[in-house]
């Protein structure tokens, strides 16, 4: 019986039970430092040499690039100014969706921001919203990039729900986010001139190129019973909606700045701008708060110490392991590679 | 259930199948079908179907299904793939097999007809080295007596030569009349056992009366067998196709499941369970949060009331974010690793056999690592320890001691001058030893005589007395021819009552055609013939005789003879052929009836045949037991000759540092004391350093695992060493069967057919391609030449798998965990609404291929170089109790996994704020966070780096950068241009960096801090290796050289006291032995040389 099973695994395929005992003879391994586990190979080991230095290095390499990213976050001059509240005439602060829902009020709001160091330009001007989910699962999904590329792709509105059709025609841009497209405007003033606000070129120039059509014009849009945002003007193809385009790429967290324009001209301190803008856009549904924001830019970005404090402060931990590895080494010295560390070495009968 | 075959009748064919024979699993039609549904009975395959089907309902998928279809496609594509690769190939050659044009009598002329289109009762012609198509019953062959030979080895892989006779009904018929011969052949229906065939033939008139013929297995032509050294043969097909005795044991045995695979299985399992957690709060939470806040968010225009699933629909979509916690790749790394593993074993020169050329083979590639974690090797002792080259070294004929240690009996002069002087007894003890036995002499064209012996012990009896002037001639029939000192002496063989495992004897029937007397000569173990002896002889001194043998590790065999009177014979004779046809019960019946014959023997005398321990083993032993391995030696030998040659290879000590318990017994209370008392011993013992060994023979066992199975099992688990006598291959199961159930890992290594149980029941089987054929080798997991490489086997090949397994597999979770935590923490920033972060690219990528790559190299990492393992064995604890992969270092790479994902998470998140803050950006610095990390992971716990290495790991980011840059140059991918422009902002380096750095950091600390202060094993080695090259465990050689030493004198002092000085050579083989594995350290050049010293002193 169990020799039956012994031969089962030989059996197993008829034809290789012959040819099976002369292959295996010719077969002496072919030698090669990879089939032998041979190849050359460095084993680096963790010394106390090598850690320390590779810590102190870390810290000797962080601490600059802190420094360096801390100033340049400190030369971003930011003017930030919060105006949801304040937008709401004193009257409706305690229905401000009603107030925003309503197409009748005036939305006009004037707010005053100070300079309070100067400012060179480019000035970018940016919307902030906080508590506006744009990565949402619903939101983040609801479009179609083919549509907004080509014009004979105007009927494709797949993934667009739930803003696919409306009267029976599709939406073109369609979906959620295009509907829900930020509309708050703002007029700037400075010493009752108007400052002008470059609102062109603030996309990126490859949104603009190549996925929004120069063919592709709104249709359509916000016609549906309930308007969401911003109406967009038909006659002006979609790759020159630059508003949409930035809208378009979506943040990936709820608080999020989009560039409203540029402001090509140097503040000074002092300065009082005055900016007369239009608060149509409904954060206040969701307690969501809406911010202005003027900000200069350096080689980092905008106004951000995290990454400043973050290299600082780990350049300072990694110079204090160094440290203190260097004297627990020096205090507690210890061989490397002693066999009498081993257990069955301390202990004979340990095998 | 018989079946009755009509020999040469067409009329019932269609009864039967027809001879195709067919390995294939599969068939054009049902190839996909059953593939699919083979690869689906695996739970992962099911859980990722089940994912992949989930990500179809576009609600809810975050990801394109693409992300789980391609790889989960590609997956089943590779398997199904080398599945019907492997499926073909077994086509062709069962269409070469089918195809094969063979001579069939067919309407009374021969015919050249297909090997396929044989049917049940058809007349098969076969020629010299023809291959049997089918099974066959003998009726001709060219040899007047009506035998033929066969080689099996295809069958069973023995290599020598089978005989087989056609029966007597048979005998003597011509050709011609074999084309007109009708008759039936009631046979038992198809079976496996290929050492059996209880069938009964019975020709028809005009041939012979109508006497019921009986058939054995000695009688037939299996399927794939070699017709050799015969000009033709004809025969009875009585199976066909896949009903043969081969294609009816056909069959692949169940795959073995290695510890660490039942450990991922587990942790698998583990992380399913977490991941429910996750989808189950996630899923509330988003419920919640759906209904408090993304109601009052009207830009996500939430209907007010959904469909009936909706509160399933958030849950679900975690459930698919989360899906990739389990990661697809694992499958795929793993077994492409272990295909690598088992390739190295293959590969390995220093696992080849010179002696036999032959190679180092895996035959089974998916349990390389459970070498590692070995913990009972359970060896068989002829063949594995020892070489199984048979040498008669003494014998002692009736009274007289031939052979002495200065030199072998067949050169004692006594002996010489006896054989000269045609003393009698001497006479009758060669007669013995060259008739009794079922040797072969086979004629080569020079006339030189060489012989085919199914047993090495015959082989050596056989060559012996060839050398003492009693030549055996030829074997023509039942007629033998001697060539004694020039005398042609002619013998028949009447009978022959063969060997079983059960009986331990065989004897032959002889008539002597010099005076007509007929003559019962017997040869067997010591206990099997003894008890036989005529009352009276004085067998005091044959006992002394096998004792002495014994205590040298000689095989012993007592030689016994009887003259039989005719009409005893003629009575007895009847009785034996009825007990031969019976077809219930034959081999008990057969064995009752040997046994009437087999009484009042004369024994004539014992004969003493060397076993030659292999090179090597006695090292082997001593450094496999340090690395904490515990040895069972299970031998169908006697107890004194097995307890002799485990002294010799250090398998057990002698006294005073070891004890033998001795388990023994006649009736089931004297096991059961002897077995308690062991066990109170053992447990007295324990804490003395002391090696206590239990002994155990086969009569004691099979009580013990009847009856007192808790009680062994307790003294099995307190015992590291067992030696177990006597024992059949069912106790050897049995055994291997016990020490399973107890939670160890066992390995059976063994060469013989009676091994191929043991091998295939014990977690790894592996088998000596020896000289008893290839049988246990073709039924194990490994062949290997010699035992010696199974040191390096488990140290090098086991551990290194087993380490580097644990690598992979846990790497493989945490990097899967690592991107699927990110996915979790970034759900809380999206409004806990199942928002995917990573687009399908670079999820499906990251999976398959980005973190796939360079671990893969893993298979080149080497912890520890194979010298100083090998050196210091003991380090295979590590593996072998699971201390690289178990749920505490599990959780240490998901801790790893959760802080490396809050770390990226809240890194990216912070440095890509406001107006920074854009999906696909922030998703690809996210990402490149992840690579970077698991590149640093992946060189920090890789120990050490060959080129391939270095271009994986360094290579891996330039393809990862690569690949990106290309689909951001596509216009239409959702990452158009995103990676140029990080390439261009230094925010994005400088995040990256910091990541790598808050991210290693505290690893690289803890590491150092471990490696430094709280070093293991592992690390003091891989310290003193690379700070002064190899090391030499100083202090734990001299501890265990003395005490060594003092064994070995021990030994030999325990030895003279028995026999002054009889023992030497092997004595101080052992002696040397040793001392040279301990200078094998030191000196290797040295050692090689000492080894040559102790060839040449074997040789001389």
């Amino acid at each position: 019986m169990n020799h039956a099973n012994g031969s089962a695994v030989a059996g197993s395929s008829s034809g290789s039970g012959d040819d099976l005992a002369p292959r295996r003879n010719s077969k002496r391994p072919k030698y090669s430092r990879f089939t032998q586990q041979e190849l050359p190979a460095c084993k680096p080991i963790l010394t106390p040499k090598w850690v320390i230095s590779v810590f102190t290095l870390i810290g000797v390499i962080f601490v600059p690039i802190g420094v360096a990213a801390l100033l340049a976050s400190n030369n971003v001059v930011e003017i930030v100014d919060q105006y949801d509240d304040k937008c709401v005439p004193p009257n409706m602060t305690n229905d401000k969706v009603a107030y925003i829902q309503n197409a009748t009020f005036d939305k006009t709001c004037i707010r005053t921001l100070q300079v309070l160091k100067n400012m060179s330009q480019p000035i970018y001007v940016y919307y902030q919203l906080d508590n506006f989910y744009q990565n949402h699962r619903r939101y983040v999904k609801s479009r179609n990039d083919e549509q907004l590329r080509k014009a004979s792709q105007a009927n494709e509105t797949s993934g667009c729900d739930p803003e696919r059709t409306a009267n029976g025609a599709p939406i073109v841009p369609c979906g959620l986010i295009a509907w829900s497209l930020f509309n708050d405007t703002y007029k700037f003033s400075l010493d009752n001139k108007n400052l002008t606000v470059n609102k062109k070129g603030i996309s990126w120039k490859s949104d603009r190129d190549h996925k929004f059509g120069k063919d592709v014009y709104p249709k359509n849009f916000q016609n549906s019973s309930v308007i969401g945002g911003a109406k967009l003007d038909p006659k002006i193809p979609l790759s020159e909606q630059e508003d949409l385009i930035v809208w378009m790429r979506t943040a990936a967290l709820p608080t999020f700045r989009k560039l409203y324009g540029k402001i090509e001209q140097d503040l000074k301190e002092g300065d009082s701008i005055i900016v007369t803008l239009e608060n149509n856009y409904n954060t206040y549904s969701f307690s969501g708060k809406k911010k202005l924001v003027l900000s200069t830019s350096s080689w980092l970005g905008g106004k951000n110490d995290f990454l400043g404090i973050a290299y600082l402060a780990i350049g300072g931990l990694c110079f204090f392991l160094a440290v203190a590895f260097t004297v627990i080494y020096l205090v507690k010295p210890r061989k490397l590679g002693d066999p009498s560390y081993l257990s069955w070495n301390r202990n004979p009968a340990g095998n | 259930m018989k079946r009755f075959v009509y020999i040469n009748d067409d009329s019932f064919q269609d009864l039967y199948c027809d001879n195709t024979i067919s390995n294939r699993k599969y068939t054009l039609w049902n190839f996909l079908p059953k593939n699919l549904w083979e690869q689906f009975r695996r739970f992962m395959n099911q859980y990722f179907l089940l994912i992949a089907c989930l990500q179809l309902w576009s609600l809810i998928t975050p990801v394109n299904p693409a992300s789980t279809w391609g790889p989960l496609i590609f997956i089943f594509a590779v398997s199904a793939t080398k599945e019907a690769w492997d499926d073909y190939n077994r086509y062709l050659s069962d269409k070469k097999a089918n195809e094969k044009e063979v001579w069939v009598l067919k309407d009374g002329i021969r015919k050249h007809i297909q090997a396929q289109d044989i049917h049940v009762s058809n007349i098969v012609w076969l020629r010299e080295n023809d291959e049997v198509p089918c099974d066959l019953v003998l009726i001709g062959t060219s040899e007047p007596q009506g035998i033929c030979y066969v080689e099996t080895s295809a069958l069973d892989g023995e290599t020598d030569l089978k005989t087989r006779v056609v029966p007597s009904a048979c005998i003597g018929l011509a050709p011609e009349q074999l084309h007109k011969i009708k008759g039936v052949i009631e046979c038992p229906n198809p079976d496996k056992d290929i050492r059996r065939f209880d069938a009964n033939m019975r020709l028809f008139p005009p041939f012979i009366d109508n006497d019921l013929c009986p058939l054995t297995i000695n009688n037939t032509l299996l399927q794939s067998c070699y017709l050799r050294n015969t000009e033709w043969a004809c025969g009875v097909a009585v199976y066909t196709g896949n009903e043969t005795k081969l294609g009816m044991s056909r069959g692949v045995p169940e795959p073995k499941l290695t510890a660490v695979d039942a450990m991922i299985d587990k942790l698998t399992g583990a992380i399913f369970l977490f991941q429910i957690v996750v989808v189950i709060v996630l899923g509330f939470a988003g419920n919640i949060w759906k209904d408090t806040e993304a109601r009052k968010q009207w830009y996500a225009k939430y209907p007010e009331d959904g469909p009936w699933y909706e509160l399933l629909v958030i849950p679900l979509r975690f459930e698919l974010l989360c899906s990739i916690m389990i990661p697809i790749s694992i499958k795929v790394s793993l077994d492409l690793v272990k295909g690598i593993y088992a390739k190295f074993i293959d590969w390995d020169e220093e696992m080849y056999d010179h002696d036999s050329r032959t190679p180092s083979h895996a035959a089974n590639t998916a349990i390389s690592e459970d070498l590692g974690q070995v913990e009972y090797i359970l060896t068989d002792k002829t063949g594995t320890l020892t070489e199984n080259k048979m040498v008669f070294r003494r014998c002692c004929i009736n009274g007289s001691f031939y052979g002495n240690e200065s030199g072998d009996a067949l050169k004692d002069v006594e002996l010489l001058n006896a054989v000269a002087n045609n003393v009698p007894d001497v006479i009758r003890f060669l007669t013995v030893m060259t008739l009794c036995n079922t040797v072969i002499p086979i004629r080569s064209k020079s006339g030189n005589i060489s012989y085919k012996a199914q047993s090495q012990d015959e082989d050596a009896l056989v060559n012996a007395a060839a050398q003492l002037h009693m030549v055996l001639i030829s074997k023509n029939g039942s007629i033998l021819e001697i060539n004694f000192n020039g005398t042609l002496l002619q013998y028949e063989m009447l009978d022959i009552l063969e060997f079983t495992s059960d009986r331990k004897r065989m004897s032959v029937v002889v008539k002597d055609h010099q005076d007509g007397k007929i003559l019962l000569l017997s040869k067997g173990a010591d206990e099997a013939i003894l008890p036989i002896a005529y009352a009276g002889q004085p067998i005091r001194l044959l006992v002394d005789a096998v004792d002495q043998y014994a205590q040298l590790g000689l095989r012993t065999l007592c030689l016994g003879w009887r003259e039989l009177k005719e009409d005893e014979y003629r009575e007895w004779s009847h009785a034996f052929k009825e007990a031969g046809s019976t077809l219930v019960d034959r081999e008990w019946k057969l064995a009752e009836v040997c046994q009437r014959l087999e009484h009042n023997l004369e024994i004539i005398g014992v004969t003493a045949v060397e076993d030659r321990l292999q090179d090597g083993v006695p090292e082997t032993i001593e450094i496999l037991r340090k690395a904490g391995i515990n040895f069972w030696m299970l031998t169908g030998d006697k107890q004194d000759t097995a307890i002799q040659i485990a002294l010799l290879c250090n398998f057990i000590s002698s006294e005073p540092k070891g004890q033998l318990l001795f388990i023994n017994g006649k009736t089931e209370d004297e096991v059961l004391r002897s077995l308690e008392r062991a066990v109170l011993t053992m447990k007295i013992t324990s804490s003395e350093p002391k090696d206590l060994a239990f002994v155990v023979d086969g009569w004691a066992l099979e009580i013990i695992l009847n009856q007192y199975r808790a009680v062994f099992t307790e003294l099995a688990i307190l015992s590291r060493t067992a030696i177990c006598c006597r024992v059949t291959p069912s106790q050897k199961a049995q055994l291997v069967e016990l020490l399973k159930s107890c939670d160890y890992r066992t390995l059976a290594i063994g060469d013989g057919g009676n091994d191929v149980r043991m091998i295939q029941q014990a977690d790894i089987g592996v088998g000596i391609s020896g000289l008893e054929g290839l049988q246990a080798a073709r039924a194990a997991d490994y062949s290997i030449g010699k035992f010696r490489f199974l040191k390096r086997l488990i140290l090098v090949h086991g551990r290194y798998s087993y380490n580097r397994t644990a690598f992979l597999s846990q790497y493989s979770f945490y990097k899967s965990l690592l991107i699927c935590f990110i996915q979790i923490f970034f759900s809380f920033f999206s409004g806990v609404s199942g928002t995917s972060l990573f687009n399908s690219i670079s999820l499906m990528a990251y999976n398959v291929f980005y973190t796939s790559v360079p671990v893969v190299t893993v298979v080149l990492d080497k912890d520890l170089t194979e010298k100083t393992v090998l050196q210091n064995p003991q380090i295979l604890f590590y593996c072998q109790a699971g201390r690289l992969l178990n749920p505490s270092t599990f959780a240490g790479w998901f801790g790893r996994s959760l802080y490396h994902a809050l770390v990226v998470f809240l890194i990216t998140v912070h440095a890509y704020a406001d107006e920074k803050s854009e999906m696909e950006e922030l998703s690809m610095v996210a990402l490149s966070g992840c690579i970077w990390l698991q590149a640093f992971v992946v060189t920090m716990e890789m120990n050490s780096f060959t080129i391939l290495q270095h271009l994986a790991i360094w290579g891996n980011f330039l393809a990862f950068y690569f690949i990106n840059f290309i689909f951001s140059a596509m216009p239409s991918a959702g990452m158009y241009t995103i990676m140029f422009r990080l390439c261009r902002q230094p925010s994005y380096w400088i995040t990256v960096v910091i990541i790598v750095v808050v991210g290693m950091g505290p690893v690289l600390a803890l590491k150092y801090f471990r490696y430094m202060y709280r070093s293991s094993a592992i690390n003091i080695l891989q310290q003193a290796e690379r700070s002064r090259g190899p090391i030499f465990s100083m202090g734990g050689l001299e501890s265990q050289l003395k005490p060594i030493e003092k064994d070995v004198a021990s030994l030999s002092t325990s030895q003279s006291k028995f026999r002054n000085s009889v023992c030497e050579p092997l004595i101080s083989d052992s002696s040397t032995a040793t001392r040279r594995s301990t200078f094998d350290f030191l000196q290797p050049a040295q050692s090689r040389l000492s080894s040559s010293y102790l060839r040449n002193y074997k040789d001389n």
